[in-house]
């Protein structure tokens, strides 16, 4: 199957999920068999063209949206970056430290293993109902994921490339910028799908528990009044910015990683 | 035996023991007692059975492995810390994955903040024959393509001594015949000293100037020395042939068989 005839297959499944839902939740389109009242359908799961009304509304009548969205969009790129740079300078100092490591074993495991979504309303109370609480969770899941990837990157460094990069005349300092980091970044790309999609999470999740702006704060408040198709209009567009996010990351990965090989063959799917 | 001079490289009653690390008690002795010198311009070979502590020699000379006891010289020079005289062209993939060919061949000139690093590189690709190749990434080149960046990213600091293990094991008979002349020829337009490994004895015979033969593990020591007096240039495949090769093998391989079949056997017993 070409591409494209592959394209056209997946955007028909799309087509016909929509097309089904809609069948199923329109009032008076289909009698009802499991509900007692035709509108009880529409009330819980939503209608699609009153959910795609909402989103044109959002994006272009109305245009409120990209406030909310540039919020969430923000706190998902300062929670990946920082948690990134912080995962990655953790990452290498205690690959290169076995006593550090040693010391900190069980209480990055315990931290590791610890929900840390329920850190959410002591970031609250630290940081207020802005940005930086939000940024703070996010940094939270975004660090583990970065951190042990780095660790185990710098551990299983290649010996003979480390030797010879040590015999070719490297320091210290020479070998952490040319073999380690090189070799830990690596790692990170495999895990920076991952750990982008928990950085919106953690902005999401964050919103959700408490804020005055962001897709989160709308999806919160309509369901506060029962507006079922809100939600899932801003269900919706989080899911399709989360795919943009992912294709993002996918093009810098392809571009950074390849010297790696068969990471275009891993792009398939 | 000739040796003209101050050797440039020379291990003097080296032994090395390794200890376990969950069990102080357990101790295994790679090389015991071993004196070993090359002269300036001179290409030593050492062969011996498999696991008697060749590399373990090899990386005592290069500095990365402290002897524990005796010591490494270097042009006279006792050796502290890593032998920055000498390169070393690994068994195993050494190149750094991470940069191109070009990269990696610049990278000992890049780490001594050589200036015209890339010229230099460059230069050396050509000179290996893969100077169209320079921005191919490592798992771009063949096994054999491999090896040649790997020689140049050696030979481009200009060491020495040049220190190889086992360097062409991992390539098939006819690129590794290939690579065989070029570093004879590479070797013969610069004269270093060479300290090269092989379990290969035919290799070992048709490039060096001297091979030393090593016993069974544990605790190897030399046990024979052959001086190879076959004309140079050589040719490896064309040497092969000759009723001076054919004698040398022989008695070399006298020396050698007993050895060989004692680590075979401690192969299968463990």
């Amino acid at each position: 199957m070409n591409k494209w005839t592959l394209r056209g297959w997946q955007l028909a499944l799309l087509i016909a999920v929509f097309v089904l839902w809609h069948l199923l939740t329109a009032p008076g389109l289909l009698p009802p068999f499991l509900f007692s009242d035709d509108r009880q359908a529409a009330f819980f799961f939503g209608e699609p063209l009153k959910i795609f009304a909402r989103i044109w509304a959002w994006f272009v009548t109305n245009a409120d949206i990209y406030q909310h969205l540039g919020v969430t969009l923000l706190e998902t790129v300062l929670a990946f970056g920082i948690g990134t740079v912080l995962g990655l300078a953790c990452g290498l100092w205690l690959a290169l430290s076995p006593l550090a490591a040693a010391i900190c074993d069980p209480y990055i495991k315990a931290l590791n293993s610890m929900p840390r979504v329920i850190l959410a309303p002591i970031f609250a109370v630290w940081f207020g109902l802005g940005v930086a609480s939000k940024v703070a969770l996010g940094v939270t899941l975004v660090f583990f994921i970065v951190f042990f990837n780095v660790y185990q990157g710098v551990k299983e460094v290649s010996p003979v490339v480390l030797a010879n990069a040590r015999m070719l005349g490297a320091n210290q300092r020479q070998l952490l910028r040319h073999v380690y980091l090189p070799s830990a970044t690596s790692w990170v790309f495999s895990s920076l799908h991952t750990s982008v999609g928990l950085a919106f999470v953690g902005a999401v999740v964050g919103e959700y528990l408490g804020s005055a702006r962001g897709v989160g704060y709308l999806i919160l408040q309509a369901e506060g009044s029962f507006d079922i198709n809100t939600v899932m209009a801003g269900i919706l567009v989080l899911t399709v910015f989360a795919l943009l996010l992912d294709a993002v990351v996918g093009r810098v990965e392809k571009r950074l990683m390849k010297w790696q090989p068969g990471t275009s063959e891993n792009e398939k799917v | 035996m000739h040796r003209g001079g101050m050797s440039a490289l020379s291990l003097e009653a080296v032994s090395c023991t390794f200890v376990s690390r969950d069990d102080t008690a357990q101790r295994y002795t790679a090389v015991r007692d071993v004196t070993l010198s090359v002269g300036a311009g001179e290409f030593v070979s050492v062969v011996g059975p498999t696991g008697c502590g060749k590399s373990t020699l090899l990386n005592m000379a290069a500095g990365l492995l402290q002897p524990s006891t005796g010591q490494v010289k270097v042009f006279g020079e006792p050796l502290t810390g890593i032998n920055k005289r000498a390169g070393y062209m690994f068994q195993a993939e050494s190149l750094m994955p991470w940069r191109t060919a070009l990269g990696n061949v610049m990278a000992g000139l890049e780490f001594r903040g050589v200036a015209d690093a890339r010229a230099q590189a460059e230069e050396w690709l050509k000179r290996v024959g893969l100077g169209g190749f320079g921005d191919r990434y490592p798992h771009q080149l063949s096994g054999g393509m491999r090896k040649r960046v790997s020689l140049a990213q050696t030979l481009v600091l200009d060491p020495g001594i040049i220190l190889m293990d086992e360097p062409f094991s991992a390539l098939d008979v006819q690129t590794r015949q290939l690579m065989e002349n070029e570093v004879l020829a590479l070797w013969a337009a610069k004269k270093k000293a060479v300290l090269f490994i092989t379990h290969d004895l035919d290799e070992a015979i048709a490039m060096s100037d001297r091979v030393v033969c090593l016993s069974a593990g544990p605790a190897s020591h030399p046990i024979g020395e052959f001086r190879i007096d076959l004309d140079r240039p050589r040719d490896v495949a064309e040497v092969r042939a000759t009723p001076r090769f054919v004698e040398l093998h022989q008695a070399i391989w006298q020396v050698l068989r007993d050895e060989v079949l004692k680590g075979y056997q401690q192969q299968l017993a463990a």
